[in-house]
């Protein structure tokens, strides 16, 4: 049976943003049935269709709604909409599209935490989707799903959006909190963690949109279709997004656990490279959670994985455990990036690196320093001046930054360091074949491009050994 | 003799930039109601700031502050925090031109470079005529057209160089065609 589309049924449909379209199909019936039901059974519900977090960390959002501590009388529920990790569009796909779906899992969390207020966190470059989300939320109010007594129910829930300006580090739920509180973005130190302590010092739940648009689908279609869908610890569907040179880049809902080789080259998904070419890597979780090998490298012998060898990577199923079987953090936003043969590794590493340089916010010392010197030493082997000792300094910095060595705030400096550590790893021979193909004196060279008035120097421009001839040595037989 | 001290720290009133005027106070002041503390509404009122003067002058930062009981630096401090707002007037259209994975490995670089040719700029500078400002920014989340390019509120998508003189001639440019919700108002012209 092919897999009907849930979370994108209603990409492609004319007025799809319309509250009457999204009520023509069943819209707002989970919401509904929900606010008939305690929010305890709710939290039940979410916790037993083991809905993890699609947006990045995976975290299973029942649990996660379950740590409200009891008794509590303001509760904040904050959605996370602030993507920005390269190159992760789903969110933006599906308010764009289809607001309501979004608004719905907004009100059934909402009600599942006891929320007061929700605040839609948005990004700043999100122009167009602010006012697509809006112009859907001042429906939903006027059709009663926001505000007082929502449907009789004697629940209330207060509903704004919150425009951010421009700060990946805003994507971190306390980071989030913090901006939205009208200060910097710098994530908070844990614990105390949201849930006890979070927005305005209350108990505050801080969910992906797309997690949150999983909700309605659950209530509606059941427990059971939940659980059919995905493999043994990943359920659900997932929105997938690929781009690169592929022949259709763009975004495809499935059940959780196809593969990368299947996005890139089914016939529902990529569709095949452009020009026949062959993958040289792959992002497939946003760049912050490593790379991939492409199908450039040839193929594994039958049921062997292993990262540490030069064997095409594609047939990583991308779901929640399988990834790290190929040494990548995470399941991430699964969206892949798709990198063509032609394409100089080291390019890819400066680019990789620049983004977190850019990004992080500069609390801890050793992801404000770190990034900055990675990308420094991406440049420096860019412009052919590598030495061959880069690539293990490049290694000993991702291994002493983050939140694993239990050294930072928050994830960041994790998913900065371990794209450059895949790439090293699993790209090293090329990286060394470029190294050595350098000109003999290319680091000299690029020190003297920096820094042309320290290399200004008579004996470094050979006019010193004009002195030899006649000055310093007397003359043959004299 | 008496040693005339010099005050360097000061900015001088006529250089504090245009301030706020009422009406623009008031738009501020109706998101007061959604948040428990005044401080929370610090970014919709710069983004309005931002839309009715073009940047964040310092006078205005001063008035932000009164507005919402925050002392004036704690406003500078949010404001240098984030990539979006400007201290200094900007031009008239705001050109940012994504230059993440996706939008290089398809030809970003050298959408930047005809854009830097086509307007004689280089990144992060404004045209002598105040028409664009250049910038570029990390992922603008719509990879599956890359190249993007964001002109004011719009985002042009899938950008090669030669598509640059139409897009540029066009008047409507950085013109919104979704309507638009009356919360934030297009950034008014200068």
């Amino acid at each position: 049976m092919p897999y009907e589309r849930f979370l994108m049924k209603h990409v492609g449909v004319p007025h799809s943003t319309a509250l009457e379209t999204y009520r023509a199909d069943g819209g707002y019936d989970g919401a509904a049935r929900a606010l008939r039901m305690k929010p305890e059974e709710l939290v039940d519900l979410v916790k037993k269709a083991n809905l993890r977090g699609r947006g990045g960390a995976g975290f299973p959002a029942g649990v996660k709604w379950s740590f409200l501590p009891v008794g509590r009388d303001v509760t904040y529920l904050c959605v996370n909409a602030d993507e920005s990790e390269p190159p992760t569009f789903c969110n933006r796909v599906l308010i764009e599209n289809d607001p309501h779906l979004l608004l719905e899992g907004i009100l059934i969390a909402g009600y599942a935490t006891q929320s007061t207020v929700a605040y839609v966190y948005m990004r700043g470059e999100f122009m167009e989707q602010f006012h697509i989300l809006q112009k859907a939320l001042d429906e939903a109010y006027a059709a009663g799903y926001f505000g007082r007594n929502i449907l009789g129910s004697g629940y209330s829930l207060e509903c704004y959006i919150h425009r951010g300006a421009g700060a990946y580090v805003c994507g971190e739920e306390t980071g989030l909190i913090e901006s939205l509180e009208g200060k910097r973005g710098w994530p908070r130190i844990k614990p105390p963690f949201p849930a006890v302590e979070g927005l305005f010092r209350k108990p505050t739940v801080v969910n992906n949109v797309e997690t949150l648009a999983c909700l309605p689908p659950i209530l509606t279609r059941g427990l059971d279709w939940w659980l059919s869908l995905g493999t043994a610890n990943s359920k659900g569907p997932k929105m997938y997004c690929v781009s690169g040179p592929v022949n259709r880049p763009g975004c495809y809902e499935a059940p959780l656990g196809i593969s990368v080789r299947e996005l890139i080259y089914g016939a529902d998904f990529g569709g095949g490279m452009r020009a026949g070419k062959k993958v040289k890597a792959v992002f497939p979780g946003g760049i912050s959670m490593g790379a991939l090998r492409g199908d450039l490298f040839p193929p594994a012998p039958e049921g062997v994985v292993d990262p540490a060898q030069d064997f095409d990577e594609l047939g990583c199923v991308l779901d929640f455990d399988d990834v790290h079987r190929y040494d990548l953090l995470g399941l991430g936003t699964a969206a892949a990036v798709v990198v063509p043969e032609d394409v100089d590794i080291r390019e890819l590493l400066v680019n990789v690196t620049r983004f977190f340089a850019h990004e992080s916010c500069g609390q801890c010392t050793q992801c404000r320093e770190g990034t900055g010197w990675m990308h420094q030493i991406a440049r420096r082997i860019r412009d052919g001046a590598g030495r061959a000792y880069d690539l293990d300094l490049l290694t000993e910095i991702t291994q002493n930054m983050g939140l694993m060595p239990e050294l930072s705030i928050c994830g960041l400096p994790d998913g900065a360091a371990w794209p450059v550590r895949t790439l090293v790893q699993k790209f090293r021979r090329e990286f060394e074949a470029r190294i050595m193909a350098q000109m003999p004196d290319a680091v000299l060279r690029k020190a003297q491009a920096v820094n042309p008035a320290a290399y200004d120097l008579p004996v470094l421009q050979g006019r010193a050994t004009s002195y030899a001839g006649g000055t310093f040595f007397v003359a043959d037989g004299t | 003799m008496s040693w005339r001290t010099v005050d360097r720290r000061t900015v001088a009133d006529d250089e504090l930039g245009p301030g706020l005027s009422d009406a623009v106070k008031d738009k501020i002041r109706t998101f007061f109601p959604r948040y428990p503390t005044r401080r929370a509404a610090l970014l919709p009122a710069l983004h309005v700031t931002q839309d009715a003067l073009g940047y964040v002058s310092l006078r205005a930062m001063r008035e932000i502050a009164e507005l919402l009981d925050l002392p004036p630096a704690a406003v500078l401090d949010v404001v240098s925090f984030y990539t979006h707002f400007w201290t200094r007037p900007k031009g008239r259209k705001v050109i940012v031109l994504c230059r993440s994975l996706t939008c290089e490995l398809l030809g970003g670089r050298a959408v930047l470079e005809a854009l830097q040719k086509r307007l004689g700029i280089g990144e992060h500078q404004t045209t002598p005529d105040g028409e664009y400002s250049l910038m570029t920014e990390e992922c603008l989340a719509a990879c599956e057209h890359a190249p993007c390019m964001l002109v004011g509120e719009r985002l042009h998508q899938r950008v090669r160089p030669e598509d640059l003189e139409r897009i540029l001639a066009d008047a409507e440019n950085d013109k919104l065609d979704v309507p638009r919700s009356d919360l934030f108002d297009a950034p008014a012209a200068h």
